[in-house]
């Protein structure tokens, strides 16, 4: 039988057949286009009024954008130049470049200064940002605050020297007496760097410079965009442990400790920062007498960095909150203490569920330096709003300067919410 | 409510600055700069250009105090403030004084301890519209919709306008200048209103100032001067009498460029020899040198240069005299004799 079968088939294909190709209805930019864009009625009314409004806004911004006119010297020049036509008047940036981003008072020839601070700034941040990195890195990341401050503000290194001094002595301290007990290790540090620093502040002279190329330049001749940046540095990076302080404080079961982070927080919170700003400008400059009160840029970073550690420490509860108490119980049974087990086991975990919530606080922070405006410091929007839409020359160029700002801002925050996301990855430890 | 707290904690707090710092004349010679609130930018009136110099109206008059202080119209630490910390600024004695266009009103002179020391630009609130419009008196706007800043005394005085004249209107609430200009050229509002001097800098940044006009009424008071703390009258004199040198400079046809002359040599004119020191003690009795006027002219000029270098016709601001010629062309410009 099954010869027969055999012989009766005239061809037996061995391979297989190859596909024909899927109707054009089903592949290609037609299939996609069908799936994506007009999959129902519905779909495809939205697909349609979504290409109306892109092809409105593209036709409407790109000849003002391409036809820019970047070398005037006024806005009566530009338009002359435009000649009716539709463009942007890019020159006021082009004119105004160094006042947007250093303030129209920082002496013109010290801009390297900033400059390479902010430069720094990176490779003093890399090595916390990105731990894969030599742990060596962060002795540069150490000295990088000192460094920062004497090139922005120049003078004597004298000052900055005698700073970073304090600080390694109560690190050191604190090294060796942290072992013993950890409250005795802290807040003896806190004790020998503000004894060193009163001690050197009355033998060292002043930090006075005068002439040269580091000489002092005051705090009220900073403006710009290296205001934000500056606020937006220092305040993230002394929030955040302040702000862990606070968390853990709050979930402290000692209760004046507990009493006073919980008022606090709720106080500071319940706050808007714009009134916490005008009490830093305006209020603390009754208290002081003329002349000799603290800094105004230090006064506007207290405030801020209050504002924001409040939120953080918010943040960060509801991250200790999300750890099984299994953890607590887990670190106790091991024997460690509340120092210990806050270090090893419980913060690494919460911080980890908190980094999200942590970018939100710093992004906001960042644009919230903006607010320093309306305290009359010239911070980028301070420049833009003041002294440049003041001038007779650029008086009524909005779109171009806001958007500029919009971008430079843009940029940053884009930066800071890509780097949460890659440290996210990179921190999962969850089989997902 | 929260005004009244405001008002009496920034009264409380001036009385106490006040008394703290009595010889303020003897402070800025000793700190040998004068310390001048002004505006964070104000076209015209105080702005710095793109090499961070201050200039305009304002700044004028704090250059020439300065200038009759010292006799270098340069040493002046120009503090901006805002609209918000412009008086705490000054009740705290961050600020010698303010050159601030600021509006001499009741309160601020009485409630808030301040003493102004006189005016140098008499402004008042104005209406701006498209020359397309058709409109040539604020009583023709019936109906009109009005660009206007809410929360400011420009919004009452447009009110009571309005209903005096037994006309409607439909107010389009702005918050800033800059909204209120583009909410006007994007045809939102027939009329914006604000500072007579404030419309005459938008419609001078347009793109085509010609198609719009300022209506001919202007519907209120609005004296802007200089003004310093209660309590120190030494110093509010010699701010107050460093404007009315300028004033009387005007007057007396003394400006920059011949105020060397007339000040080298007694003239035949015995209120320009008291003005600039050739004659009599004026100098001495403010605790001032005698060549004070002289150098507070030579700074800028007298106030008639002032005006016209910086919100003059020629300039793009474009203002006219108006209010502010001197009182023997029909103004208001006037000071007491030096005698």
């Amino acid at each position: 039988m099954s010869d027969t079968h055999n012989r009766s088939v005239a061809f037996v294909r061995t391979t297989e057949a190859p596909s024909l190709p899927p109707p054009s209805n089903a592949a290609g930019p037609f299939k996609w286009l069908k799936d994506n864009l007009f999959a129902t009625p519905a779909n495809s009314l939205l697909t349609i009024i979504a290409i109306l409004v892109i092809y409105a806004v593209v036709t409407g911004t790109f000849p003002w954008m391409f036809n820019g006119v970047w070398n005037s010297s006024s806005l009566a020049g530009c338009r002359e130049v435009l000649d009716g036509t539709t463009g942007a008047c890019f020159a006021v940036l082009v004119e105004r470049w160094n006042q947007l981003l250093f303030g129209f008072q920082y002496p013109t020839e010290l801009y390297w200064r900033p400059g390479l601070a902010f430069v720094l700034l990176f490779v003093a941040a890399a090595p916390v940002l990105f731990f894969d990195l030599p742990r060596k890195l962060l002795i540069f990341t150490a000295v990088y605050p000192f460094l920062a401050f004497w090139l922005i503000w120049g003078g004597s290194i004298t000052a900055p020297l005698l700073a970073m001094a304090g600080v390694a002595a109560g690190y050191f301290f604190y090294q060796r007496f942290v072992a013993s007990s950890f409250a005795l290790g802290f807040f003896g540090a806190i004790v020998v760097a503000l004894l060193v620093w009163k001690i050197g502040g009355a033998i060292l002279p002043g930090s006075e410079i005068a002439e040269g190329a580091m000489r002092s330049v005051p705090s009220r001749d900073l403006g710009g965009f290296l205001l934000n940046m500056m606020f937006g540095v220092t305040c993230v990076s002394l929030s955040l442990p302040l702000g862990i302080a606070l968390a853990l404080g709050r979930q402290s079961s000692m209760p004046l400790i507990k009493f006073i982070c919980v008022i606090f927080i709720e106080f500071i919170r319940g706050v808007p920062l714009i009134t916490l700003l005008f009490v830093a400008n305006v209020m603390l400059g009754y208290f002081f007498p003329p002349g000799s009160g603290v800094d105004l840029f230090l006064r506007v970073v207290i405030m801020i960095t209050m504002f924001s550690a409040a939120y953080i420490a918010e943040v960060i509860r509801g991250g200790l909150a999300a750890l099984p108490k299994g953890q607590y119980e887990a670190a106790d049974s091991l024997g460690l203490d509340y120092a210990q087990a806050m270090r090893l086991i419980i913060l690494p975990q919460a911080l980890k569920i908190s980094i999200p919530g942590i970018v939100n606080v710093a992004v906001g922070l960042f644009k919230d330096t903006t607010l320093v405006s309306v305290i009359s410091m010239f911070d980028l929007i301070g420049m833009i709003r003041g002294p440049i839409l003041a001038s007779t020359e650029w008086s009524g160029v909005y779109w171009e300067l806001f958007g500029f700002a919009a971008v430079l801002f843009f940029v940053v925050c884009y930066g800071i919410s890509q780097y949460s996301q890659w440290l996210e990855r990179r921190l999962a430890t969850d089989h997902r | 409510m929260k005004k009244t707290v405001l008002f009496g904690a920034l009264t409380v707090a001036g009385l106490a600055a006040g008394m703290a710092s009595a010889a303020t004349l003897d402070d800025v010679k000793a700190r040998g700069s004068l310390n001048c609130g002004v505006t964070t930018g104000l076209v015209g009136f105080a702005s710095p250009d793109a090499n961070g110099v201050w200039d305009g109206f304002d700044v004028g008059v704090c250059r020439a105090v300065a200038a009759a202080i010292f006799g270098d119209p340069t040493a002046v630490e120009f503090v901006p403030t805002t609209g918000k910390t412009r008086f705490t600024a000054l009740a705290s004695g961050e600020i010698d004084m303010l050159a601030r266009n600021t509006t001499w009103t009741f309160s601020r002179d009485i409630d808030l301890k301040f003493e102004f020391t006189g005016v140098n630009y008499y402004d008042g609130q104005g209406f701006l519209v498209p020359k397309d419009l058709g409109v040539s008196s604020a009583k023709d706007l019936d109906g009109a919709t009005v660009c206007i800043q809410t929360g400011t005394t420009t919004e009452l005085n447009l009110a009571d306008f309005f209903r005096s004249n037994n006309i409607s209107y439909d107010p389009v609430p702005i918050e800033t200048n800059a909204e209120g200009q583009q909410q006007y050229l994007a045809g939102a509002c027939d009329v914006y209103t604000t500072d007579a001097s404030g419309l005459a800098a938008t419609r001078a940044s347009f793109e085509n100032p010609n198609d719009h006009v300022l209506l001919p009424e202007i519907i209120s008071k609005e004296p802007l001067g200089p003004l310093v703390r209660h309590g120190d009258n030494d110093w509010g004199d010699v701010v107050r009498w460093t404007l009315n040198a300028l004033i009387t400079a005007e007057e007396l046809g003394v400006t920059s460029a011949n105020v060397a002359d007339l000040a080298a040599a007694p003239t035949d004119n015995p209120e320009v020899n008291r003005l600039l020191g050739t004659e009599g003690e004026l100098g001495a009795m403010l605790g001032l040198e005698a060549d004070w006027a002289k150098n507070a002219i030579a700074a800028g000029g007298n106030y008639g240069e002032l005006f016209e270098k910086n919100i003059g016709e020629n300039t793009p601001i474009g203002l006219a005299r108006g209010l502010n010629a001197q009182w023997t062309e029909g103004g208001l410009i006037y000071s007491p004799p030096f005698r």
